[in-house]
């Protein structure tokens, strides 16, 4: 918790220089305990995201439920027209031609997993996002060219302002800056 | 990271390998030899599905092999040694065709005279099937396979001992036009050797198909050597997680990719539900025949479709290891459950000499890869795109 009286921050930001400055500090961030946190990078770096421990995402989940309804309902779809509501002979078949269903079903497989990928990952990650704090640190712009930033955020449980500052700056970051709300 | 090339020079377990395979097959080959004596007929067919198997593996490594040049994909660095020790092995397989160019009209409708006398569609056919033709063909497109092998190993031992930066456009260059002369003489190769074991029956798919099976093979082949090598120096620590989740993606690919091909020609010609089309798959669907085609719906394509969909099993070594052992057996089921109907129709068998020439074939085969591959150093560490893939880990 920031002490009293002390302006209530987003969090600490802390700047590098190097990808590899930014993957060690991210790694010792984990190991101190720190949990809401975030880097933000030029360009996607894998091992900042094994770092941090961001793989554990929902989305892949989210699109094994949307593969697995879309492979039912096109089949239902299928079964229902051909077998149910409209049943016709077509060259002597019989009227649930398995077969024939499944490049229907194939398709809105494909259609609903990718639909849930879309919605799934926009539901989960909150984009559209107008406003984001960390873009109110000027240096931020560099972000997307070519610094490294670290976030901790004042919502993690073992944030405290002054001591996270302190260890920010022992990760030997270029510059620490508090992050307005 | 020091790149001497004697830094990784492969382990000597790869040679003991070789030797024990080389006895194994040598057992398997006195074997087939007895089985030949008693039982000539069953011996070329269980022959010919052994050698399809193989011969797969060896120009499956080829074609990925091609496919890397021209892709230049980190992943291709790790195991291009594996598919060069695999493709080189070719010539190999165009001398153990032998037995089949021999035992010709016990394995082919249309290399028996007196089958062809009273059967007007093997007559038709006579232009194209004919045993002096399919011998021509034969020659030709194992020498073109053997000759883009060799031409590609050749550039990459230049590379390793000259470490001219400039040889990987001229293994583009070969890989280019080899790709594509590969996809056609494989395709005609395919209904050559496999198609036209029933010669009344005909599918304009069937190429791809076997294309795309000989490429999941070779895959799940190269992903179980790729382990293999992961645990000993010099490659361990260097073949890791990363790079299985990349293997494991490419079989999760070629996996759909067979599914792909088989259902389409299935769905086609049950659409089309032509007499002399849909037989070929009446016979492939009874007498005990049924069974072995589930079996393939089940674990040629949903069970390893369903296993390679998740992130963990495809980074660890042991799932991933049986998953590919799982393909490479399935992939001598599908062979054989595409050529054995038209040897017995009536009811599914197996004979001990379709393990024996198994064995045979892929004892000596082994025995000839492995030595080709403790030949050179895991890596190709003169290429210009070594060091950057290294960097990358």
């Amino acid at each position: 918790m920031s002490a009293p009286g002390a302006a209530r921050l987003h969090g600490l930001m802390a700047e590098f220089r190097s990808a590899r400055s930014l993957i060690r500090a991210c790694e010792r961030t984990h190991e101190a305990g720190y949990r809401k946190t975030d880097a933000y990078t030029p360009y996607p770096i894998e091992e900042v995201f094994e770092a941090l421990h961001l793989h554990r995402s929902k989305v892949p989940l989210l699109v094994l439920i949307g593969g697995i309804l879309g492979c039912l309902g096109g089949f239902a779809l299928c079964y229902w027209t051909s077998v149910i509501e409209y049943p016709m002979n077509i060259g002597g078949r019989p009227h649930n031609s398995w077969p024939s269903f499944i490049p229907v079903t194939f398709e809105t497989t494909i259609l609903v997993a990718s639909f849930f990928a879309v919605v799934g990952m926009l539901a989960l990650n909150g984009l559209p996002m107008p406003y984001h704090p960390v873009f109110n640190v000027k240096r931020f712009a560099l972000a997307s060219r070519d610094r490294y930033f670290l976030v901790i955020e004042a919502e993690d449980s073992r944030f405290d302002a002054e001591e996270t500052r302190r260890f920010l700056a022992s990760l030997e970051p270029t510059e620490v800056f508090d992050v307005e709300p | 990271m020091s790149l001497e090339p004697q830094r990784f020079a492969a382990p000597a377990d790869v040679a003991r390998l070789g030797r024990n395979a080389l006895v194994v097959g040598a057992i398997g080959a006195a074997a087939s030899v007895a089985g030949y004596l008693s039982d000539p007929a069953q011996f070329f067919r269980s022959y010919l599905v052994s050698w399809l198997l193989w011969l797969g593996i060896a120009a499956g490594c080829l074609a990925i092999a091609m496919l890397h040049h021209l892709s230049r994909g980190a992943w291709g660095l790790m195991i291009r040694r594996v598919l060069e020790a695999g493709s080189s092995t070719l010539p190999l397989l165009a001398i153990l065709f032998l037995p089949i160019a021999l035992g010709l009209t016990e394995i082919y409708p249309w290399a028996r005279p007196d089958e062809v006398a009273h059967d007007e569609m093997l007559q038709y056919k006579t232009w194209w099937l004919t045993p002096g033709a399919f011998y021509l063909r034969a020659a030709i497109y194992l020498a073109i396979w053997s000759g883009l092998s060799f031409a590609l190993n050749r550039l990459s031992q230049r590379q390793d001992e000259t470490g001219d930066p400039g040889l990987f456009r001229k293994m583009q260059t070969i890989a280019a036009p080899g790709i594509l002369i590969y996809a056609l003489t494989a395709t005609f190769a395919s209904v050559d050797w496999l198609m036209s074991v029933d010669a009344h029956w005909y599918s304009s798919l069937f190429g791809v198909y076997f294309i795309g099976g000989q490429g999941l093979a070779a895959l799940s082949f190269v992903v179980i050597m790729a382990l293999y090598l992961a645990k000993r120096e010099p490659m361990k620590g260097i073949l890791g997680a990363n790079h299985f989740h990349d293997y494991g993606k490419l079989m999760l690919a070629f996996v759909s990719l067979w599914a792909y091909f088989a259902l389409s020609q299935f769905l086609i010609i049950w659409s089309g539900n032509l007499k002399e089309e849909v037989l070929w798959y009446k016979e492939r669907t009874e007498h005990g025949w049924n069974i072995i085609a589930l079996g393939l719906i089940f674990l040629h394509f949903v069970l390893p479709f369903l296993l390679l969909l998740s992130r963990d099993l495809k980074r660890r070594g042991r799932p991933l290891l049986w998953i590919a052992l799982l393909l490479l057996v399935m992939r001598w089921v599908d062979l054989y459950w595409q050529a054995g109907p038209a040897f017995s129709p009536h009811g599914l068998t197996f004979h001990w000499l379709d393990l024996a020439t198994l064995v045979a074939i892929g004892g000596l085969w082994f025995a000839a890869f492995s030595r080709r591959l403790a030949r050179r150093p895991l890596l190709p560490v003169n290429d210009p795109f070594m060091e950057e893939t290294l960097d990358h880990e």
